[in-house]
């Protein structure tokens, strides 16, 4: 996260950091006792241990995919989309409302697998709609307005959003039903949820895609150009615009995967749905380096495969207790490594 | 080859930049014709990467005409400014530093769709540069100085413009490097393509070029021939150092 440069330099470093040999004691010491809590929940109950790492991974993919839209947006704009978590809410309504208005599923069925794909479909088309259309509106006319101005309008769109998710489905929870196979796999003691299965059957191919995208394609080329140097991506007959376009639109398109993920795998949404979850997926992209897209994929399954062990073994700290821990190991990060996982520093000028 | 409209190549008129109040270039007039090098010199904050900007479309001018091949350009986006066959290699090279020399060369045909034609012009490219043949799947952000704006050239030059438009390419190189570039700009010339080349090192611009406008607080102060330019005791005085 941005710093103040100014401070810092105004106080010589010593006041401000441990030394570089107590920093690094201290934070082997924290890993070594993370390490030492992990052990020793694994040998308590390993069953219970493994069913609450693959529980925690199944969360950690849907976080995944929303991180990235953050990852995405801040990596070619420098801009935190404080209306993304909304708009994977929005996903997870918009989801519920094709599954059981359009097609009338209440339960899993041979039409469930048709309603779900149809969904699938017509979910990325729309928030990828609506966040192209957020961009269009709102962010594109503050492209060279100060950064606090767009950053301002991005909670606003976050309201906005929030506002018609509580008109559309009211103020309270409602639970929404899932058309796939439910259940588990026991393996040996471990629980497989079916709904594990899916989420990754889903979540890898798309990642995959979206790799593919950004790595191998024309206009993933013109997305990394355009992040590295927009004007320099002008004069090699890069449109810009088109391509920051598109970047919101993959990653509408994610969170929107995301809402139906969700929608099919927890069952319940309400209109703030978005604040928290986008705060942690947030905290993902952040923890594996914010612009960095493995590193919001690796953020995302880290979170979520802490949270699972938080909630899941004997000694985690229970679910009240999970904000924190996320919070406190994202402060941790920031203090010992504050480019996060895989982040790349922003000054890169020779 | 498409044809030539008869009449200059680039043709700036009555040009006038503006930075919220503050004119950077006013009321410029220039011409470049086809197969020439010129070359605009001046001081520090003259107005020449305004002008430059201007042309490729990066910024628009207050008031005043930009015609390229016979079309105003001054009011298309920079990317279809690329698309009429005109370069950059901008102030500061601004290469991708995350990229690799190759996706570097690659993005500069990035409006080509040509693969063989592609392929055929990256090689003329490390040939007219070998150190960029050594360096060609590095990061180009671990380049030298020297090697990131011969990228820089060599990317502008991958859009294979009919004008390519060269800001300080001498910037903060050795004067063994400066050698090189300039040899290299006569050769690009010699292939078929015209320059317009931003200089603060007047002296080997004017050593290259064949005309030569000085800019002085975003106005042309004078133009003409380089060679008499260059033995020019004014322009001597104020520009090549005595």
């Amino acid at each position: 996260m941005a710093q103040s440069p100014t401070a810092a330099a105004s106080l010589p470093k010593s006041r401000l950091r441990l030394s570089a040999y107590g920093e690094r004691v201290a934070a082997y010491t924290i890993l070594a006792a993370v390490f030492a809590w992990l052990v020793v929940n694994f040998l308590d109950n390993p069953q219970q241990f493994l069913s609450a790492a693959v529980f925690g991974i199944s969360n950690g993919a849907l976080y995944a995919l929303i991180a990235l839209g953050y990852s995405l947006v801040y990596g070619i704009i420098e801009l935190i989309n404080f209306a993304h978590g909304d708009l994977f809410m929005l996903g997870t309504l918009f989801s519920g409302f094709i599954i059981t208005v359009v097609f009338g599923s209440k339960a899993m069925s041979a039409m469930g697998w048709v309603a779900f794909l149809v969904a699938l479909v017509l979910v990325i088309l729309f928030c990828a709609s609506i966040n192209m259309s957020i961009e269009f509106l709102a962010y594109r006319r503050l492209r060279h307005a100060p950064k606090l101005a767009p950053l301002i309008t991005a909670v606003g769109m976050s309201f906005v959003l929030q506002f018609v998710g509580l008109k559309w489905n009211g103020s309270t929870q409602k639970s929404q039903p899932s058309v796939l196979p439910q259940g588990y796999i026991d393996l040996g003691g471990v629980r497989i949820y079916t709904s594990f299965l899916i989420v990754l059957a889903v979540t890898i191919p798309i990642l995959g895609l979206m790799t593919w995208i950004v790595t191998k394609t024309r206009m993933g080329k013109a997305m990394r150009a355009t992040a590295q140097d927009q004007d320099a991506a002008r004069l090699m007959g890069v449109n810009v615009n088109r391509i920051i376009s598109f970047t919101f639109g993959i990653g509408g398109a994610l969170a929107g995967v995301a809402g139906l993920m969700y929608e099919q795998t927890v069952g319940t949404t309400r209109y703030d749905l978005g604040l928290q979850l986008g705060l942690i997926a947030f905290t993902a992209a952040v923890l594996g380096g914010i612009g960095s897209l493995p590193g919001a994929v690796l953020g995302g399954v880290l979170i979520g495969l802490i949270q699972g062990l938080n909630e899941g073994v004997r000694y985690g700290a229970g679910q009240r207790w999970t904000q924190s821990v996320v919070f406190s190991i994202l402060i941790l990060f920031m203090v010992f490594k504050p480019t996060g996982l895989m982040g790349v520093s922003m000054r890169e000028k020779v | 080859m498409t044809t030539t409209p008869a009449g200059p190549m680039l043709e700036i008129s009555g040009l006038s930049v503006y930075y919220g109040n503050i004119a950077a270039v006013k009321g410029l007039n220039l011409t470049v014709n086809e197969g020439e090098i010129i070359t605009l010199i001046g001081s520090n904050g003259a107005g020449k990467s305004t002008t430059l900007r201007t042309v490729s479309g990066l910024i628009r001018p207050r008031s005043g005409a930009v015609t390229f091949l016979g079309q105003r350009i001054d009011s298309l986006p920079a990317h279809d400014v690329v698309k009429r066959g005109l370069a950059q290699s901008p102030e500061g090279r601004r290469i991708f530093p995350r990229m690799t020399v190759a996706e570097n060369l690659d993005l500069g045909a990035f409006l080509r769709n040509d693969k063989a034609g592609i392929a055929q012009d990256q090689e003329r490219m490390l040939e007219l540069f070998p150190r960029l043949r050594e360096r060609i799947s590095q990061k180009a952000g671990t380049l030298s100085g020297g090697e990131q704006q011969m990228l820089a050239v060599a990317r502008a030059l991958m859009a294979r413009p009919r004008l390519l438009l060269l800001d300080e390419p001498s910037m903060g190189l050795a004067p063994v490097l400066v050698d090189v570039i300039f040899a290299t700009i006569r050769r690009i010339r010699e292939q078929g393509t015209t320059v317009l080349l931003v200089e603060q090192n007047a002296r080997a611009a004017l050593s290259v070029a064949d005309r030569a406008y000085v800019l002085e607080s975003g106005t042309i102060k004078l133009s003409g021939n380089a060679r008499e330019l260059r033995n020019d005791p004014e322009i001597a005085k104020a520009y090549l150092g005595g």
